[in-house]
């Protein structure tokens, strides 16, 4: 199922025909992603990689890129984060898909954060990325992974990302590195804010796998905030957070 | 303001791109009532790279309710439409009006996505909201469908 991308431009020139050419651009770097890095095409270089079809010394730029990201993500995360999946026979799987989707949007987005005197916000399937200059801050609300109707508290966004991870949505979708099995159930969602979403991401995704102990990394990290969601629906965050977590 | 939605093919899932798969026979927005509570500046409109989506209602006063059905949208397992009832301004109520049922696993997905987001349509009402962060969600059809008439509708 394609994942709905949506993109909010407010300034002067929100309907001006450059603003249209922008956006447009934005979306067709997004299609782009799909043919170097979808796991369900078998001839995205991500493919050809995986069945040795493809040497990794002569991947794309991007892919070279994106598994440099991996590699760091790795360390960042102590392993919680890892695009290496063990297989039931031992094997591992190069899966960078968790990295690829908050990466693809915010390098789309520098066509929008280019608009001049443009506040702008994208939400592409749960990740947030905006900024807001001119207006108020974006008001990004935080699911509550036991009712998607309802939201558990509002952050005001200036300039930066918010990313979820949970399995609210999809199912049990999230393996843990470390057994390859779905993640323990610590946790019902993490989400983080920070100035990158490629890094909201990867945190939010290594929290979840983590669990209450990824507050103190994420803390550690200069720049990110974490918000926790335990299984009783109690709200733990980070120094930065602790204003907007909702009344217990 | 201006909000411009677009389903796209990702890397996580399913590979279906909504652009690609427009409805060949022309289903415009069609209006129960003439009144629709306008959004304040500007309105919003959907595009997905060259074809203009619902037609914007009118803008005017007054506020009676209104019945507004989304553009029927393509997916994999086949067409899903919305509609949805506006009354001053937010949203009543919300319903899906085709779904696809070709097969079991739709019967499996529209049995936990349409009624989960028929509530959440009606829960989540969008004015002091801009964006809701949460775990993927990937109910392209249904979101895409509701979208374009949220559009139409000028919330």
């Amino acid at each position: 199922m394609g994942l709905p991308v949506s993109v909010t431009v407010r300034g002067p020139h929100a309907w001006a025909d450059r603003t249209d050419g922008v956006v447009r651009a934005f979306y067709a770097d997004l299609r782009q992603v799909d043919r170097t890095f979808s796991t369900y095409r078998a001839d995205s270089e991500v493919s050809l990689l995986r069945r040795g079809a493809l040497s990794r010394r002569l991947v794309s730029p991007d892919l070279g890129h994106v598994l440099d990201l991996c590699a760091q993500a790795k360390e960042l995360t102590g392993g919680h984060f890892d695009a290496a999946l063990p297989q039931p026979d031992g094997t591992r799987l190069l899966d960078p898909s968790g990295l690829v989707k908050g990466w693809a949007v915010e390098r789309a987005a520098a066509a929008l954060r280019a608009l001049p005197d443009a506040d702008w916000l994208v939400v592409a399937g749960g990740d947030v990325l905006g900024e807001a200059t001119a207006g108020p801050a974006w008001r990004v609300a935080v699911e509550d992974p036991r009712d998607r109707s309802r939201t558990l508290c509002v952050l005001p966004l200036r300039r930066g990302a918010v990313a979820t991870s949970g399995t609210a949505a999809r199912g049990r979708h999230l393996l843990d590195p470390a057994t390859g099995r779905p993640v323990a159930d610590h946790l019902l969602s993490a989400t983080v804010v920070g100035p990158s979403l490629t890094w909201a991401d990867v945190l939010a995704t290594a929290a979840f796998v983590e669990g209450p102990a990824s507050l103190a990394r994420v803390a550690g990290t200069s720049g990110y905030e974490a918000l926790l969601v335990d299984p009783d629906g109690g709200c733990t965050g980070t120094a930065g957070l602790q204003q907007h977590l909702p009344v217990a | 303001m201006r909000k411009i939605l677009l389903a796209f093919m990702t890397t996580l899932a399913a590979v279906v791109s909504l652009f690609g798969y427009r409805t060949s026979t022309p289903h415009p927005v069609s209006v129960a009532t003439s009144t629709v509570a306008a959004a304040g500046s500007g309105g919003t409109t959907t595009t997905d790279g060259g074809t203009t989506a619902a037609t914007p209602a009118a803008p005017s006063t007054g506020a009676a309710s209104s019945t507004v059905t989304g553009d029927v949208v393509q997916t994999r397992w086949g067409p899903v439409q919305v509609r949805i009832t506006v009354a001053s301004g937010k949203v009543t109520a919300a319903s899906a009006v085709q779904v696809p049922s070709g097969n079991g696993r739709d019967a499996e997905i529209n049995g936990y996505a349409v009624p989960v987001l028929d509530q959440e349509t009606v829960s989540a009402q969008s004015a002091s909201i801009d964006a809701v962060s949460g775990a993927t969600v990937t109910s392209d059809g249904y979101v895409t469908s509701l979208q374009s008439a949220l559009d139409a509708a000028g919330l």
